[in-house]
């Protein structure tokens, strides 16, 4: 059975120190923001969290490319692994919004095109993982896995964008908005620093999850290959 | 008189805001390890049957 690799750990351990960093830009280093008080701190992972999720959602769709391309089952193992770290991740964006929309817009949810969108992207990425259970041919389930993923990602430029050209209160962190955006604000230097470090340590974040991920991914191939030997 | 805008108190939704955050990520890592750790115990019990047959 394959080992942990050196700089598998190497890599945990620097993520670890990344993180701890960020939580204490974030919690210290970052400034309070005078109109929204201390909720606006939620705002760094928030972003960062989004941010993840996408970029997986992304991962997944190129991994479905070169699936469909090459027919190499590693890219499947790819696309599911950078999608269920992306689920996770994009849910606790939705979340920490909700949390930070309480006191700001005076209201948990509203179906704003903002947070409709994503929570359609969210469903789009949840049915993949649940549909994906249901196929038992491991190319058929590879195929479908795929597809869905490259049709499932239109909806994540769709999320992105949705601020910029709809009517909105959610704000834009980079890029002008909508005016009637609700709890946007200027960032101070040293609040762009936590934000940027946010955005950087979210990234390695993923990198060494996606990481564990796949070598789950690879053992449950093996898994199943075997089931299926021994079982015939 | 001048009327002063006060810092409004939003410490609670900070720590909820950061406790949901802390408690999925800890959830989702330890449910990482839990299947990994299931997945070895079966792929050894899979390679004990496979060599037995």
């Amino acid at each position: 059975m394959e080992t942990k690799p050196r700089w598998l750990t190497v890599l945990d351990v620097l993520t670890a120190i990344f993180f701890v960093v960020a939580v204490f830009l974030v919690f210290v280093f970052a400034p309070m923001e005078r109109t929204m008080g201390l909720v606006q701190k939620v705002f760094y992972f928030h972003v960062a969290t989004a941010w993840v999720g996408m970029l997986g959602f992304m991962v997944a769709a190129v991994a479905g490319i070169l699936y469909l391309i090459k027919g190499d089952r590693q890219y499947d193992t790819l696309g599911l692994a950078a999608v269920e770290i992306s689920l996770v991740f994009f849910f606790v964006a939705i979340i920490m919004g909700s949390v930070w929309a309480r006191p700001i817009w005076n209201t948990w949810w509203t179906w704003d095109p903002r947070l409709t969108t994503a929570t359609i992207v969210e469903l789009i990425y949840a049915a993949y993982i649940m549909l994906r259970q249901g196929i038992e041919d491991p190319d058929r389930r590879a195929r479908f896995g795929a597809v869905y993923a490259i049709l499932g990602f239109l909806s994540v430029p769709l999320t992105f964008i949705s601020i910029r050209l709809l009517r909105t209160i959610h704000p834009v962190v980079i890029g002008s908005g909508d005016p009637s955006a609700e709890g946007a604000f200027n960032m101070s230097p040293r609040m762009k620093v936590a934000f940027f470090y946010s955005l950087f340590t979210f990234s390695v974040v993923f990198v060494d999850l996606l990481l564990h991920r796949l070598r789950m991914g690879k053992l449950a191939a093996r898994v199943e290959e075997l089931r299926l030997k021994v079982s015939a | 008189m001048m009327l002063q805008q006060t810092t409004p108190d939003t410490f609670n939704y900070f720590v909820v805001g950061y406790t949901v955050f802390f408690l999925v990520m800890t959830v989702y890592l330890v449910s990482l390890v839990v299947r990994y750790r299931n997945l070895k115990k079966e792929l050894e019990l899979l390679e004990e049957l496979e060599n037995e047959g």
